[in-house]
This record gives C-alpha cells, sequence and structure tokens, in this order.
C-alpha cells in the first residue's frame, strides 16, 4: 500500500541536513572516478585520437601503416573495424569514424598502445590525406547561407501581430549570445573489458548509462543484453555527459573486442574542449509591444540555435527554448519561430537548463533594454509582467502556483533590502564617476520533466539483506548533484530506518534497466518515485510479518529509526527481517515510477510537457570600473523554491553552485573559434583552462545569501520536493541585468544600455563607453544621433 | 645514475621515471589517484600536492604545488603529501579519519562531484599550515577570514560544482593546527636538501647540479638544454604541446640563484627563487610588486613559479617584465665565462627573442633604489583571480615641484615583447602633473604598441586599456594624493608636493 507521493512520515530523514554521502570519500581522495581504475586494472591499452586539422574535408586517404610501427602500438581502430554501425548518434549522423570531417578537431581514428606516450606518437605517425571543403562557421553565415537542420518549430498563442498593432510601444531588436563549455573537471573516460563469454562491460563517466549501452551494442553488432555501462560517479556532468560519452565508451569496447585487452579511452582537457559539443550558442531576433502601462501586449520572435555539425540533442534544447522564452511573464499574443543552424564546429548538446537559459535570457535582456524607453525601473516593468493565477503559457499549460513567482520576489527583495540598497547606490554613484553600482531582481519559472514524454520514468531495485542491511540501487547517476544522497535518504525514510543502515550501489545497467539519462533535474523525481516504491513494497511485506509477531493489524504497524512497533509492543528491524525470510517473504524489490499527466504535441508545440515550474528569484549587486569594464559582484540574495527539501545541503548546493555557473556562461565564459579563412580556421582558439575561464573564487559574490521557500509542497514529486539542478542557474540573470544597471548611471537618464553576452569586462567596457558618449552629447543639448542600441533597437513607435 | 626516491606521505617510494613523466602521473601510477587531472597546465588545481619546502633556516614550509607540471624527478629526495596522506577515508569495518580541513570541508558541503576535492583539500592544507596565519581583528572578509586565511591560497583551484561559497566557509572555519598534528611538527625541522639527481632514460635525461659551475660548465657542452625551475611553463609545454627535451637541468635549488639581498643601492632577487618566497622575502617593500604578486597566475603557481623563468619564457605577456621595467630592473646574466649585467629594457630583442647567449643563465633581477614613489600596476584580464593578461601596465614616477621629474611605464600585452611605453613618458616628463598632461599623456599611450586582436581581447580595448590606464593612474595617484610608502626608508619627502 503506497502512500501519497508527497505526504512525508514523522521524523523522516528526508529534509535532513545532511553531507554528500561520498563526502569523506572525496575530501580524503578515495572516491574513485573512472579513469582512477586504470592503475587498478592490469594489462590496459591507452588510447589516443587523430584529430582532423580542418573544419570541413574529405578524408580521401588514410594510412595506419606508419603507426603501427611505433613502438608499442598494438592496432589502429578505424571504420573497417566496426563489426555493427559505424555510428555514434541516436539518429545515425554521427559516424564513429568519419569519412568526412565535420569540424576542427574531428577525430577520424583512434591508436591503441601500451602506453599514452605511444599512443600519441602512434597518432602522430598516422597519414590522412585530407580534401579542404567549404566551412560555415558562425550563426551569422548560417543564417545567411540557410544552413539548417532538423525540424523548424512554432510556439504560439494568439496573434502577434494584433498584439503588436494594439501596442502604444514598440520595440525591435537583435541578441547574439555564446555558449558554454561544461568544463566539468573530470574529462570524458571511458575503461572497457570483455568478460567472459564475450560479454563487453564498460565503465564509464555518463549520465545515461542506458543510451552508452545502446550505442555500445549499436557499433559493436550486439545486443543490449550483451553490453553493462556502470558509472561510479563523475567529476562533473552539467549536461556535457548525457551524449558525449557514448562514443568513447564505443571506441574502448571496441578496441578491447579487437585487441582482448582492457582499453581506456579518456579525453585530456584539449581533446575534451575540442571534441565534445557545448550549450548552443543563440541568434534571436525580436518584435516586442507594451501598452502604456508596460504590460507586454505582444511578441514575435525568431531564435537560431547553432548546432554546430550534427543534430545531436538539438531539437529537444530548441523546444526547451521556445517554451522558456516567456521566462516568468505573461504575453498574450505570441508567436517564436525556432531554427537549428548546422555549422563546422563540435555538435552542440545538453547543459544545465536546457535550452531554458538561452530561451530566458531574451526575455530578460529585451525588458532590461527597454525598460528605459518605457520610462519605468526594470524590477516594475517584470514585476507588472509577471504571470498571475489562472494563466497559461503559450503553449498552453496553467501556470500552476503562479502566485510564486510574487512570492519569491517580495521575500528576495525584503531579504535583500532591495529598496534601501537601491537608494544607497542611487548616493553612491552621484559621488564616484569611475566606479558605478548596479541592482538588480530578476525572476525563474522552469519547467521541470522532461519534454518527451517518454523519459519520464524510472526504476530501481532495493535490497534487504538477512542481517537487515539495505542496499539500493536505481537508475540514476551521480555526478555531484546529491542525487544517491537523497536516495538514501528517501530509501531511509520509505523504510523507516537510519540513513546508515542504507548503502548505495554504483549505477549499472545489469541492475536496473532502460533508464532515462540523469538530466532534466529529473533525478530526484524519478528515482526517488522508483526507489520509494520498491521500499514501500518491501516495507509493506514486512509489516504483515511484524503485525503478526505483535499481534496487530498490518496497517497498525509503524517502522521508524530502525524500530517496527504495533499495539503495545516492539520489535528491531532485523529481527522482523530475520523472521521475515524465515517465512519466505521476498526481501527485495523491483520499483517503477513513471510522471503522470504530461502530454506534449511536438509538432504543434502544445500540451502539458511539465509535472510543475520551480521558480526562484535573485537580487544581485555589482560595482563596475568605468576605466577597465572590470566588474565585483558585491552581494546576492537568492530566494529559490525547491517545494519541502528532500535534502537542504545538497539544495543550498545545488542553488549556489547553479547560480555561479550561470553567472560564468553571462559574464565570463567566452568561446572563441578561428573564423577566419586561413589554415586554422574552425579551430577553437580557447581550447585550454588558461583560455576558457570558469569561475574561481573571484567571481564568487562577497555575499551570498541562499533561502528555501518555506511551506512550498509540491503534491506531484517525491516527498513534496522539487527538483534542484537547472533552475538556479538562470538566477544569474540577475548579475547581468545588475551590470546593465550599473553601465546606465554611466550615462544620461534614459540611456538604453546593448550589453554584448557574455558581458566580459571588455564587453562592459564598450556599453560604459556608449553610455559616456550618450552622457556627453546630452549634455551639449545636441539632437542625440542614434546611439549603438538603436542599430538594434529600432523605435517604430 | 643514482637512484631516485620520493617520500609519498611518510614513506619513500623509489621513482625510476622517464623525464617526461610528471609527479601527477607519477602518483597516479604509484596508486595515490587522489590527485586528479583537470587541465594538465596549473589552472585548475586539481593535482594539488604539498611539498616540504625550505622555510626560514632550519625550518619547513608546506607548500602547495600543482602536481601535472613538475617531472617527478624533480622531487628526487623530496617528501610530498597527497590528500590521502592528510586523512583516510572509511576502509571495511572503519570510519574516516579525517584531517581537520577535511572535515571541515566535508560537513560543510564543500565537494559536490568530489573530483577537484583533494586538491582543494591540499591547497587548503597549505595554509591552515602557514606559520604566519593568525587571527584578524574583526569579521571575516571576502578574501580573508577571521582566522587569518588568505583567500589567495586558493587562487589557484577551480570548482565547477559548488560556487565556492562552501568552500570559503570551510577555509574560514579553521583553527589552528594541532601541535601533535604530525605536519605541524615538520615544519620545526629543515626541510629536504636538494638531491644531486642525474638519471638517463631512453627518451631524455634529467640532471640536477647542487653546484652554480657544474650547471653552468653542462649549459656550455648543451646550449639547448631546457632549465628547469618550477616548471610552470615547461610542464606546460611538455603537457600540451608534447615538447620532449633531450636534457633537462633542474635550477631551482641552486643557492646561488636563491638569493634576496638588500642594500643602500638595489635589491638582488635570485633568479630560482619562487615568487612566494620573494613575496615573503620582500614583505611589502617593494610597493610594486607588492602589488604584482596576488594577480600573478595563483598561489600554487607562484609557490613554483620563479622571475628567472618569467623573464627567460620571454613571453611578451609575462606580468612580471612591466613592472621590472618601470622599476629599471638589470639582469644578472651568469655563463661559464663569468657575470654581465644587462639592463630589462635591453634584454628581449623579439617575439621569445632575447641577447641571453648560448651558455648563458639569468641568475638574479637587480632592482635599483630609491624606487620611485607613486607606482601602480594595472593588470586588464577577464577574471580577477588567475588568469593572464590582456593588457599589464605598470607605472613608476616621481614628482618635483608638482611637475614629472621622471616617468617609466612598462606594457605587457601589446607588442611582441614587453615594452616601455617611450612616447608616453616623454610626454610627462617635465610636465606638470594635472589633468591636462595626464589626459593628453593618455592619448598617447593608446597609441603606444601594435595590439593585436586575440581570444583574450581585441586590439581597440587593449589600446583603450592602455590610455585609461593613465586616466586611471592619475585619478588614483594625482598631486593631491597620498605618497604610498616603502620599505626601505630611502625616500625624501618634501612639502611642497614633490616626491623628493
Amino acid at each position: 500500500m503506497s502512500t501519497p507521493l508527497a505526504q512525508r512520515p514523522p521524523q523522516p530523514a528526508v529534509g535532513q541536513a545532511v553531507a554528500h554521502e561520498s563526502a569523506d570519500l572525496h575530501v580524503t581522495g578515495a572516491a574513485l572516478y573512472t579513469d582512477d581504475l586504470v592503475g587498478r586494472t592490469p594489462g590496459v591499452l591507452h588510447a589516443w585520437p587523430v584529430q582532423a586539422p580542418h573544419a570541413h574535408a574529405s578524408v580521401t586517404a588514410l594510412d595506419t601503416a606508419p603507426a603501427l610501427t611505433v613502438p608499442g602500438v598494438v592496432r589502429v581502430l578505424t571504420a573497417a573495424d566496426v563489426p555493427g554501425t559505424n555510428d555514434a548518434g541516436i539518429r545515425d549522423d554521427e559516424p564513429l569514424f568519419p569519412a568526412e570531417v565535420m569540424y576542427h578537431g574531428h577525430a577520424v581514428c583512434w591508436v591503441l598502445a601500451e602506453t599514452l606516450e605511444s599512443a600519441r606518437l602512434g597518432a602522430e605517425a598516422v597519414a590522412v590525406t585530407y580534401e579542404p571543403l567549404p566551412s560555415v562557421l558562425t550563426l551569422t553565415e548560417a543564417i545567411a547561407q540557410e544552413s539548417f537542420q532538423g525540424a523548424h518549430r512554432t510556439v504560439s498563442r494568439g496573434d502577434a501581430d494584433a498584439g503588436l498593432a494594439r501596442s502604444t510601444r514598440r520595440f525591435s531588436g537583435e541578441f547574439e549570445f555564446g555558449g558554454q563549455e561544461h568544463f566539468y573537471l573530470e574529462t570524458q573516460a571511458a575503461l572497457a573489458l570483455v568478460d567472459e563469454g564475450g560479454q563487453v562491460f564498460v565503465q564509464s563517466s555518463t549520465q545515461h548509462p542506458t543510451e552508452t549501452q545502446e550505442i555500445v551494442a549499436h557499433v559493436l553488432g550486439l545486443r543490449s543484453h550483451e553490453v553493462t555501462v556502470q558509472c561510479l560517479r563523475m567529476g562533473g556532468g552539467f549536461g556535457g555527459k548525457e551524449m558525449q560519452p557514448h562514443g568513447l565508451a564505443a571506441v574502448a569496447a571496441l578496441g578491447s573486442v579487437l585487441t582482448g585487452r582492457p582499453v581506456r579511452v579518456r579525453l585530456n582537457r584539449t581533446q575534451d574542449i575540442t571534441m565534445t559539443g557545448k550549450r548552443h550558442p543563440f541568434h534571436a531576433t525580436w518584435e516586442v509591444g507594451f501598452d502604456g502601462q508596460g504590460h507586454l501586449q505582444g511578441l514575435r520572435a525568431t531564435l537560431t540555435s547553432d548546432g554546430g555539425w550534427s543534430l545531436d540533442l538539438s531539437e529537444a534544447v530548441l523546444a526547451r527554448a521556445l517554451c522558456h522564452v516567456d521566462n516568468a511573464y505573461f504575453v498574450p499574443d505570441i508567436e517564436v519561430h525556432g531554427r537549428i543552424a548546422q555549422t563546422h564546429k563540435t555538435s552542440q548538446t545538453a547543459f544545465r537548463g536546457f535550452g531554458g537559459p538561452q530561451g530566458m535570457l531574451v526575455m530578460e535582456d529585451l525588458l532590461g533594454r527597454c525598460a528605459p524607453a518605457l520610462g519605468l525601473d526594470p524590477g516594475e516593468l517584470r514585476a507588472r509582467n509577471l504571470y498571475q493565477p489562472g494563466q497559461s503559457t503559450p503553449y498552453g499549460q496553467p501556470v500552476r502556483h503562479a502566485e510564486r513567482l510574487r512570492l519569491v520576489i517580495d521575500e528576495v527583495s525584503s531579504r535583500a533590502d532591495l529598496a534601501t540598497r537601491h537608494t544607497e547606490i542611487a548616493a553612491h554613484n552621484a559621488n564616484s564617476p569611475h566606479h558605478k553600482r548596479g541592482i538588480a531582481c530578476t525572476p525563474v519559472k522552469f519547467g521541470i520533466s522532461f519534454n518527451l514524454t517518454a523519459f519520464n520514468q524510472a526504476g530501481a531495485l532495493v535490497h534487504v539483506y538477512k542481517d537487515g542491511s539495505v542496499l539500493i540501487n536505481h537508475g540514476g547517476t551521480e555526478m555531484g548533484q546529491g542525487l544517491h544522497t537523497k536516495m538514501r535518504q528517501v530509501a531511509a525514510t520509505a523504510l523507516g530506518l537510519p540513513l546508515s543502515a542504507i548503502r548505495l550501489a554504483p549505477t549499472r545497467t545489469d541492475k536496473v534497466p532502460n533508464t532515462s539519462a540523469t538530466a532534466a533535474s529529473s533525478g530526484s523525481d524519478l528515482n526517488g518515485g522508483a526507489v520509494k516504491d520498491a521500499c514501500e513494497q518491501i516495507r509493506d511485506r514486512l509489516a504483515v510479518v511484524a503485525a503478526d509477531l505483535l499481534g496487530v493489524d498490518p496497517g497498525q504497524v509503524a517502522i521508524s529509526d530502525g524500530t517496527v512497533s504495533g499495539g503495545e509492543g516492539s520489535m528491531p528491524w532485523g529481527q522482523v527481517v530475520r523472521e521475515a525470510y524465515l517465512r519466505r517473504v521476498q526481501l527485495f524489490a523491483a520499483g517503477y515510477y513513471r510522471t503522470e499527466g504530461l502530454h506534449w504535441d511536438v509538432t504543434r508545440m502544445q500540451g502539458e510537457p511539465f509535472k510543475y515550474f520551480a521558480y526562484g528569484a535573485a537580487v544581485s549587486e555589482v560595482e563596475v570600473d568605468g576605466f577597465t569594464g572590470a566588474y565585483r559582484l558585491l552581494r546576492a540574495d537568492i530566494v529559490h523554491d525547491v517545494g519541502d527539501s528532500l535534502s537542504p545541503l545538497v539544495d543550498i548546493g545545488q542553488i549556489e553552485g547553479g547560480f555561479v555557473q550561470g553567472v560564468g556562461w553571462l559574464t565570463l565564459e567566452e568561446l572563441r573559434w578561428d573564423t577566419s579563412e586561413g589554415e586554422g580556421r574552425g579551430r577553437l582558439t580557447t581550447q585550454a583552462a588558461s583560455t576558457y575561464k570558469l569561475p574561481s573564487f573571484s567571481e564568487l559574490p562577497a555575499e551570498l545569501n541562499v533561502h528555501l521557500l518555506e511551506r512550498a509542497t509540491e503534491d506531484g514529486a517525491v516527498y513534496g520536493s522539487k527538483a534542484v539542478g537547472e533552475p538556479p542557474l538562470m538566477l544569474a540573470f540577475s548579475v547581468r541585468e545588475a551590470l546593465r544597471q550599473a553601465v546606465a548611471a554611466f550615462g544620461p537618464a534614459g540611456h538604453m544600455v546593448d550589453l554584448g553576452c557574455p558581458s566580459t569586462p571588455e564587453a562592459v567596457f564598450w556599453a560604459v563607453e556608449a553610455a559616456r558618449a550618450a552622457g556627453r552629447v546630452d549634455s551639449r543639448r545636441v539632437d542625440r544621433p542614434a546611439p549603438k542600441a538603436l542599430a538594434d533597437i529600432r523605435m517604430v513607435d | 645514475m643514482g637512484s631516485s626516491s620520493i617520500i609519498v606521505n611518510g614513506t619513500p617510494r623509489a621513482c625510476a621515471a622517464s623525464p617526461h613523466v610528471s609527479l601527477l602521473d607519477w602518483l597516479r601510477e604509484q596508486g595515490w589517484t587522489g590527485a586528479k587531472e583537470g587541465c594538465a597546465e596549473g589552472e585548475c588545481g586539481a593535482c594539488a600536492v604539498l611539498v616540504a619546502r625550505p622555510d626560514v633556516p632550519g625550518q619547513t614550509r608546506w607548500t602547495s604545488v600543482n602536481a601535472c607540471l613538475p617531472p617527478a624527478l624533480a622531487l628526487d629526495g623530496q617528501e610530498v603529501v597527497t590528500s590521502e596522506g592528510l586523512g583516510a577515508g572509511p576502509t571495511p569495518g572503519q570510519g574516516a579519519e579525517l584531517h581537520p580541513v577535511q572535515r571541515e570541508m566535508a560537513d560543510r558541503g564543500g565537494s559536490q562531484c568530489g573530483y577537484c576535492t583533494p586538491g582543494f583539500v591540499c591547497a587548503m592544507a597549505a595554509e591552515f599550515y602557514r606559520p604566519e596565519r593568525a587571527p584578524q581583528a574583526g569579521p571575516d572578509s571576502p578574501e580573508c577570514g577571521a582566522n587569518g586565511f588568505d583567500l589567495h591560497a586558493l587562487s589557484g583551484n577551480l570548482c565547477r560544482c559548488t560556487g565556492y561559497r562552501p568552500i570559503r566557509d570551510a577555509a574560514y572555519a579553521l583553527g589552528d593546527p594541532d601541535p601533535a598534528d604530525p605536519l605541524t611538527a615538520r615544519r620545526e625541522h629543515a626541510a629536504p636538501m636538494a638531491a644531486a639527481t642525474a638519471v638517463r632514460e631512453r627518451d631524455g635525461q634529467f640532471v640536477r647540479p647542487t653546484e652554480l659551475a657544474t650547471l653552468l660548465s653542462l649549459l656550455a657542452d648543451s646550449p639547448d638544454a631546457v632549465l628547469l625551475a618550477g616548471a610552470t611553463d615547461a610542464g606546460v609545454e611538455r603537457n600540451l604541446r608534447h615538447t620532449r627535451s633531450p636534457l633537462v637541468l633542474a635550477i631551482d635549488r641552486l643557492e646561488e640563484l636563491r638569493t634576496l639581498v638588500v642594500d643602500e643601492g638595489m635589491v638582488e632577487i635570485g633568479a630560482a627563487l619562487t615568487l612566494s618566497e620573494i613575496e615573503r622575502g620582500l614583505a611589502g617593500r617593494v610597493p610594486l610588486l607588492a602589488d604584482l604578486f596576488p594577480q600573478f597566475a595563483s598561489r600554487l603557481i607562484r609557490n613554483a613559479a620563479t622571475l628567472g623563468g618569467n623573464l627567460g619564457t620571454g613571453s611578451p605577456i609575462g606580468d612580471a617584465a612591466p613592472v621590472l621595467l618601470a622599476l629599471d630592473a638589470d639582469l644578472v646574466l651568469a655563463s661559464a665565462a663569468g657575470e654581465r649585467e644587462v639592463p630589462l629594457a635591453e634584454y628581449s630583442t623579439g617575439y621569445r627573442q632575447s641577447v641571453r647567449r648560448a651558455g648563458e643563465l639569468i641568475r638574479a633581477v637587480r632592482v635599483p633604489l630609491p624606487l620611485a614613489p607613486r607606482t601602480a600596476f594595472y593588470k586588464i584580464a577577464k577574471r580577477r583571480f588567475d588568469d593572464i593578461s590582456s593588457v599589464a601596465v605598470a607605472i613608476a614616477m616621481t614628482l618635483e615641484g608638482g611637475v614629472v621629474e621622471s616617468v617609466r611605464i612598462g606594457l605587457g600585452g601589446v607588442a611582441a615583447t614587453p615594452v616601455r611605453a617611450l612616447a608616453t613618458e616623454q610626454a610627462l616628463v617635465g610636465q606638470a602633473w594635472d589633468l591636462t598632461t595626464a589626459t593628453r599623456a593618455a592619448e598617447v599611450m593608446g597609441n603606444e604598441g601594435t595590439p593585436l586582436d586575440d581570444h583574450r581581447a581585441s586590439a581597440r580595448y587593449r589600446s583603450a586599456m592602455l590610455k585609461q590606464a593613465l586616466l586611471r593612474f592619475f585619478d588614483e595617484q594625482g598631486p593631491t594624493k597620498p605618497l604610498q610608502k616603502d620599505g626601505f626608508g630611502l625616500r625624501n619627502h618634501s612639502e611642497n608636493g614633490g616626491d623628493r
């Protein structure tokens, strides 16, 4: 008898702030990651890719013989070696050993050797002849040449033209912004070996073991039951290990099958950055209309994502972008088109937020740019347009708990003392010609569930051993997000045991099959539901045994903190378990969960794809140095809705980490490709930690306060919790909008700030220069010429 | 060929590695997999370990370094502690035994994916054991805890998961080391001496002479040998560009290259002192260098990198050169034939080219005294901690009666070599130090050098930053602003707004 999904028993293990279940292993260096197994595995061969030095080219000849003369080289893997299908993708569009190079750094073959050094030297010796072909690199080039891939999609409601027509103020603009490298600290890694009987065992740093298993089988021409994939843990994933590990695992597995030896594939950082997909850069054009009070009336927009060379997850990413252009705001008449450019770059892929951040950024940027022209404080403009209870999204999903948007904004504004600080900042700016501060509050509304309904299912396998100890398996993977920590808490809660009684085994496809990627923030919702289901089956069977022993009805049996009680009596958990075994009661169970109530028409882009929305809001304050455009993040306050938290320490960690990662994307992290016509065309020029800068301690706000929204039970999810992985990333919009406010303070009142993205010090400096120039013109009472912003924002009213 | 060994977590291990195997790879091959490779170029700190390094005579300082950079052989005879050596994870039947740093990191949510964590733990432990660390009056500040923990100790460690707040909290929660802690006690004994190492493998030779004369003689015979001090550049060359030098000569422990001498006329800084050692030795007495150090890479790098290495690689974007140009420094070049002194301004001759002859090395840097009283170092970069400059500007100015008596401006990142902003200097000297002069000179400065567009910044931005640097300098160090203090007591202050 399962209890309602959201209902918590008394004194639950969920909701307690506990450290990460592997924290002691992490801090002592004892935690094992895939590549740590290499030294513990005898006879491993090492793999090195031969990366093409062209953005686009045909491979006209491939001579592996010279490599085989390099001491230590054992074999070179090429397309001719593939027993199954030469494809590492999910759509037959990603040849594992390509005959046509589609991006600079594309691996055309792999060398296996006794040492990594020999493999590298072997790869240098492989002779490849290329015939270069024309390439498309930038979004601008792709749009001009109509280089698109996949389906075009449109989300619309009402009549965007009518909405624009009835607007008293209309603006249009263009906005292009960059992608993001995942830069998980652990690069992609796989270690494959052949078991007895031709069984292939692959240890992989993967967010999606089932799909890794399927693609390994696909390449090897095996059935899924002949391949087992295990993921111990990942040193970060962020979406970058949802699709990208498959081909690398397949290379390792193929090498192992062909040589009979364990094969290790581990990308070094340069290979990882140059070979694997990233967050999609986007280009947007938009036209928006407001009424006299600043209420959004109509929006027409076209979003073009840069999908890179293959489709990968780009359609799903685009769908989520289109479903999130509204962010937290009601737009009555709206039409948003989406399309995917094909360029000769890495195949862009999942990254925390999965298109949601890109869609929402278009809206937040647009509001930040238009507010001065509307004569409104940007915070006020945002507040006026928030969803109200009863309203629906453009794709037809009611915005349940819309009142929480106002709630989180009010709470964070109050905690951040926003009104007082507005005044203080104005006073500071009036007296500080070269250093200006800005503050901004932005909300987040993010839909939870995979857009593709089928992915919203999960399994678990829970064992209770005769001594009462519990081992749980589930289909989710641990990448630092604390999923395993939460699953132990869920199991302890469902079984009524102390946390110490629950152990968790690494994720393996032979324990729980057909799993979904640990992605879309859904890990806890889905796997938690499955773990809970399995535990409750066992608990109910034990309750029958205990009821008999205690002389009560099964319904009267309660298990709490390892004690089974009913009526006047009680006994230890272990005693009930032993008795149950002797009575031949099954002590293990498979659990299953699927999210109810979802439907989605992918062609019409209408339906209710999300179980619920996660809400949050942040207030950020920055100070900009007018000499350089450099800035500091002085303080950030966040109020975020995680429902009733399963694990507050984990959730706060996700919120803070997501926020800072979002700050990195929006302000610091810059991917640059060589777009010249020279020999290096297509080469990623930021392919190392020294050139691609992610946030360090200097990007941590001097003061960072995070609060979880209280009394926020979510009826539709396990123990009343909400997903937390992705939504907080978008709280970082507050930082970019605060930068815009600080930049505006260098210019005259009403100056519209066009801010590049990522808003690096250089981008901020040019925006400051534009603001100062506008001020100089104003002060001379000359008719104001069109500032740069007007090249993008054309006032049409 | 002698046998090499490294003491890891208290136990000696024979080291029979190739000269091209990093300390990190060697440790991992030995089964110490706590230290991780995140970037292989000293930027992320996932490989950080502790090394017992010399401190004041007779004492040892636990020093955090990136294990991915030095060859394992460079640690011959040395003591290394990894995260596994600080504490022990749970084993069958036994709970974990955590070091205080590990305890704080674990309990406060300082680890998520855990991959960067062992490196953070080691970098944090080095600061935990830093002898000068003492409680501060007042609450935690953004970059220094009330417990005296300097957050810059972690500036070379990247975490992609946590957003850093819990790590900062863990750092600021640390108490003092227990005197009974073996690593605390270890500080009271001298660090291991440099071992005379000579290893010849199929793919190369590694030699660490213990005498300068021996080194110079080897260098005379093999002028193409790679000179290895902190390995912060050579390690990157090896890991990312796969350079395999036939002969590596380790010079980092030669006493003649480790001088720090201050006399009336100059400060001499040994070329193989690490930047951290110089920072401690000068203790702020050269304000321009004091401005430079916190902005120079990260603590992990400064614990290994040297001025000799930074100048010797001849990079146009090394941050030391602009500062030393502004300080009017000379380089002492040594060879088997003897020593000569060359002004730094005449040292670089082209992109990674210099007047250094075959068989010569940089033995020391000399900074003349007295120092100019108005100085500033401006580093323009995307990220405030541990980034490479787009542009670096160092200015040293002396006023007399409100007029610029002398000024030297060193620039990095705007030409094929570090350069002096000679036209700007000319536009300033003899002029009243006022807004008109500053504005006019700023326009000149904006045209210095020949900046390029690259992934760090546009040429236009670089030029703008040159111009802005002078405006900023005027804003910060206008004629009415108080003078900086240096540590040598050599400055003659007058009351008429002049500096000497």
